[in-house]
């Protein structure tokens, strides 16, 4: 098993995560706001999409070399799985569900003869004997086939645990956002089921300019996403709440350079700066050849120096948040109350402050999340975002960009990568905004 | 007596399905009377007056049988037709005249928006009646003040304002919700003989909603009184405080603090905790770039004071006087220079860590119990922190146990410590906040207004606290108030403040009864005694 940075940086967060978690177990002013998100179903299928988006790119954050290492090539354990996806490459375009090329070639019959035409596609409806009779019939048939198969199987999983936990958890599992979370869950699976089953046999969302499977790139592309949406906020987190705390509770000249330095760094244009770095990564890279000898390892130093340049660019607004809240917590009576009793002012900003900012800070995480993945997507588009090598939805729209103006028009790419970059991102903000909802003090009175 | 203005027959009240605010209640209200609603914060009295209006928040369900307005029965209008009746015939005042105007617009635009909702009145002849309006509520050069933002008036030319606009639409009834709650003692004097002015050139009936029974007893024709959202007594004002029949009634004006009793405190001399002398306290008005000082705001300015082991001095004052400047400056909360001695120890020389083992010595108490604590910790922390600051070597079972102890010192239960301060009344977070002073043994505790934000009863419950607390511990208060009735109740002496200084100092009964200072005469004059006839 090979961990890299971000792999690292990942597993590191859910350590994190779960600590966190623990910790809170017993504190009753986070459990209600929970228990409200919990009751909501909005904010409970965003979180099972975006739990499954987690997944998948959980499963590709585990990095290993393949047994018969021939290429010298790092895999994960989604690769692993996905390998005839991965592996089964055409020449060139074909449209979703093709079983031919999408432009005429020369090519040669079986008697020898030249003819002008759509070459049969290597792998995608390779079983097909004569395809324009036999494909549309086979899509539908492999399709309620797929479909019946995974509903079989997480229906078996619903009924396992129904029979283990609805006794214990009757108020979980019979409650109406149980049913609508169950509903979303079952379709969910079933509907993937049957697209992983028929991704064995076509190309569902076609394949790109040197034949690979766009289907592969866009669910490659989603720990791309969730890497620069957590990790971002990861590094961004330390720095604007210290700073924020600090400017708001001790204020003079303290406050005066903190404000200096996040309005000078607002004023820089971002992207310079996103530029910058970027460029100095690869320069580093070039100088030191050894150690970056393969592709993906380059590829996950310039997403690391992409999410860290992105949270320091991106702090300042909760910084700015944070300190309003600041102002305003330490002239409330409690924290007077503290100084009169002798208490040191590090325990004061521990103690008092910190747990009455901790639901500025979560909201804040939440929203940025869908933003930073969007921001990925343009950055990649005017190619200072990850390396190109790497799978990411920004690369998939740069890469189909210049095919729009194509006639016959190569439409999947941008399909496939818009289809799956809004799922993430809605699940995103309408979990958000279940978030913002429960923690928000001013709204949770008029419930 | 048989054509009531105002009829409200068997109105029900229920939040989210469940809590009843209020429950079951039927009253009237003739033409040209005053009718006074009292009871305790929580009473559902600001309900039922909305509840007429229909300005119920969205978790509320209403019933009644029927709220007649001259024997139109208003449930069964539209929401249009009462827009119309809304302002129109029946006013609104609200407690809270700081937020009840809009800060964007002039006051006479504001009120000009209300007259031009009810009646069809050319430009120039709107502009004459929201003048008439800004002179009948007394406003001083109305016709500059007409052009005025709300935050260039005071809070008591503000509350003028809102009834200028509510009489704008020549209401029949005017309903008065706590209009004088968040006003001085002097200022709220001048808002009520405004409104009795009024109501006799109008001939309009008003209905005063209050929890203040000294200022009904003055005001009001007839009184109802509601707990819990029953009304429990409804009478002639006269009969109502001469004979009050429910055991509830009785225990509210048992609980009023009565000025005479000052006069029984003892007078013997003790020796001096605290002396203070020629302290300041001065805010720095900056302007420019550089920030230049260009002047002071002084918030306390030169006063000096001594208070006695084991006594009380109340430090009286109207809102923006300094008092609670001076209050958290003796801590360190707010600089300030002059000399403090407290126990024989210097507290202005100090700094640092010095200063911060001397914190054991002062604590304080404040006013909003919904704000001194953090909600984030269990009332068990709380109470301990200070123990945890200045004494880091106990254990956490001695910690434990004393703050066991400390909650049983304030009549709370045991349990309290593991839960958290939101889940506690105000009274009861004010005896939460009075076992966190007490912590640390505090030879003084600064008492800033800590009943104010009570209601009456309970008010007097933490009075008692205190006092006890004070025979049994021996420690010296410096109570903050503005409410001279609870001075009378608690004080060995008085000071009190006017514009940063010390106007008047000595014994309570010397104050009280003989002041000799203007200022304290027009403050004593303004509160309002409750008419009692024995």
């Amino acid at each position: 098993m090979i961990v890299l940075w971000t792999d690292a940086l990942i597993y590191l967060l859910i350590a994190v995560m779960l600590a966190l978690g623990l910790y809170l177990r017993g504190k009753e002013h986070i459990q209600r706001p929970l228990q409200q998100i919990g009751r909501s179903k909005i904010g409970m299928v965003s979180l099972v999409v975006l739990l499954f988006f987690v997944l998948i790119g959980l499963l590709d954050s585990v990095h290993f070399r393949p047994a018969d290492d021939k290429k010298n090539e790092i895999i994960s354990l989604l690769d692993d799985w996905a390998t005839p996806l991965r592996e089964h490459g055409e020449k060139t375009y074909s449209a979703p569900f093709a079983t031919t090329l999408y432009s005429k070639e020369m090519m040669t019959l079986a008697d020898g003869s030249m003819q002008w035409g759509y070459p049969r596609l290597e792998f995608g409806g390779r079983h097909l004997n004569n395809p324009e009779i036999e494909k549309v019939p086979d899509i539908l048939q492999k399709t309620v086939y797929g479909l019946a198969q995974g509903a079989s199987l997480i229906g078996f999983f619903m009924l396992l645990m129904w029979m283990l936990f609805v006794e214990q958890h009757k108020r979980f599992m019979r409650s109406s956002t149980a049913k609508t979370v169950w509903a979303v869950a079952f379709f969910m699976v079933s509907f993937s089921y049957a697209l992983i089953y028929l991704s064995g046999y076509y190309h569902v969302f076609g394949t790109d300019k040197v034949g690979e499977d766009v289907f592969y790139q866009a669910i490659k592309s989603i720990r791309t996403g969730l890497v620069i949406g957590t990790l971002t906020t990861l590094i961004m987190l330390p720095m604007a709440i210290v700073f924020g705390i600090l400017a708001g509770f001790f204020r003079g000249w303290v406050d005066d350079v903190i404000q200096y330095i996040y309005t000078t760094l607002n004023s820089i244009p971002s992207v310079l700066l996103i530029a910058a770095s970027i460029l100095m990564v690869q320069v580093y890279m070039a100088n030191h050849e050894a150690d970056f000898t393969s592709v993906i390892v380059r590829a996950d130093m310039r997403l690391l120096f992409l999410c860290m340049i992105l949270g320091v660019t991106s702090w300042t607004g909760l910084c700015r948040l944070l300190r309003a809240e600041t102002l305003k917590l330490r002239e409330m009576e409690y924290v007077q109350a503290a100084q009169a009793l002798g208490v040191k002012q590090g325990a004061i900003l521990l103690r008092h402050i910190l747990p009455n900012v901790m639901h500025i800070v979560l909201i804040s995480v939440v929203l940025d999340f869908s933003s930073l993945v969007l921001a990925e997507a343009v950055l990649s588009y005017i190619n200072i975002g990850v390396d190109p090598t790497s799978y990411s939805w920004g690369n998939m729209i740069n890469g189909a960009r210049l095919e729009m103006a194509r006639e016959p028009i190569v439409w999947w790419s941008l399909s496939a990568a818009f289809v799956f970059m809004f799922a993430l991102v809605l699940a995103a903000n309408l979990f958000a905004d279940v978030v913002q909802d429960a923690f928000d003090p001013r709204r949770s009175g008029n419930e | 007596m048989n054509n009531p203005i105002l009829a409200v027959r068997r109105l029900s009240v229920t939040f989210n399905h469940r809590q009843k605010v209020v429950d079951d209640i039927s009253f009237e209200i003739q033409a040209g009377e005053t009718f006074a609603l009292v009871g305790e914060s929580g009473s559902g009295k600001s309900i039922t007056a909305l509840s007429v209006l229909r300005l119920l928040p969205n978790n509320a369900r209403l019933k009644a049988d029927a709220i007649s307005l001259h024997g139109d029965n208003l449930l069964n209008r539209s929401e249009f037709d009462l827009c119309k009746i809304r302002g129109r015939r029946i006013g609104f005042i609200f407690q809270d005249p700081m937020s009840s105007l809009n800060p964007v617009m002039t006051i006479g635009r504001q009120i000009e928006e209300v007259i031009k909702l009810h009646f069809d009145l050319p430009r120039e002849a709107l502009k004459q009646r929201a003048l008439e309006l800004l002179q009948q509520v007394e406003i001083p050069d109305s016709q500059q003040r007409i052009k005025d933002y709300p935050h260039q008036l005071s809070g008591g030319q503000r509350q003028r304002v809102m009834i200028a606009i509510a009489l704008a639409g020549k209401p029949d009834l005017l309903i008065a919700d706590e209009p004088t709650t968040s006003l001085d003692v002097t200022i709220q004097a001048q808002i009520l003989a405004l409104l009795k002015n009024i109501q006799q050139q109008t001939g309009m009936a008003l209905w005063l909603i209050s929890h203040d029974l000294a200022l009904v007893s003055t005001m009001a024709d007839r009184v109802a009184v509601m707990q819990q959202g029953k009304i429990v007594e409804t009478g002639l004002t006269a009969e109502f405080f001469s004979q009050p029949k429910h055991p509830y009634t009785r225990k509210l004006l048992n609980a009023l603090p009565l000025m005479q009793s000052c006069l029984t405190h003892s007078a013997e001399e003790k020796p001096p905790l605290l002396q203070v002398s020629d302290f300041y306290c001065y805010y720095p008005i900056r302007k420019g770039i550089f920030k230049r000082i260009v002047d002071h705001v002084r918030a306390v300015d030169g006063v000096s004071f001594n208070i006695q082991q084991g006594k009380t001095l109340a430090l009286v004052g109207e809102s923006g006087c300094g008092k609670t400047t001076l209050g958290k400056s003796l801590l360190n909360l707010i600089p300030g220079s002059g000399r403090v001695v407290i126990n024989g120890v210097e507290l202005n020389a100090l700094t640092g860590e010095a200063l911060r083992q001397q914190r054991a010595n002062i604590q304080i108490v404040f006013q909003d119990p919904f704000s001194s604590m953090n909600p984030r910790m269990l009332v068990g922390d709380i109470i301990a922190e200070g123990i945890r600051a200045l004494h880091p070597h106990t254990s956490s079972e001695e910690r434990k146990s004393r703050v066991r102890q400390l909650l049983q010192q304030v009549d709370l239960p045991e349990d309290s410590a593991l839960r958290y301060p939101h889940e506690f009344s105000g009274g009861q977070r004010q005896r939460i906040c009075i076992a966190r002073a007490l912590a640390v043994d505090p030879k003084l505790i600064v008492c800033d207004e800590p009943t104010s934000a009570l209601d009456v009863s309970v008010q007097a419950q933490i009075i008692q606290l205190l006092k006890t607390l004070q025979r049994e511990k021996g420690v010296s208060y410096l109570f903050i108030t503005h409410d001279l009735a609870v001075v009378a109740e608690i004080a060995d002496d008085v000071a009190v403040m006017y514009k940063g200084k010390i106007i008047e100092q000595g014994s309570v009964a010397e104050v009280l009864t003989q002041p000799k200072q203007a200022y304290t005469q027009k403050l004593l004059a303004a509160v309002p005694v409750l008419k009692m006839e024995h």
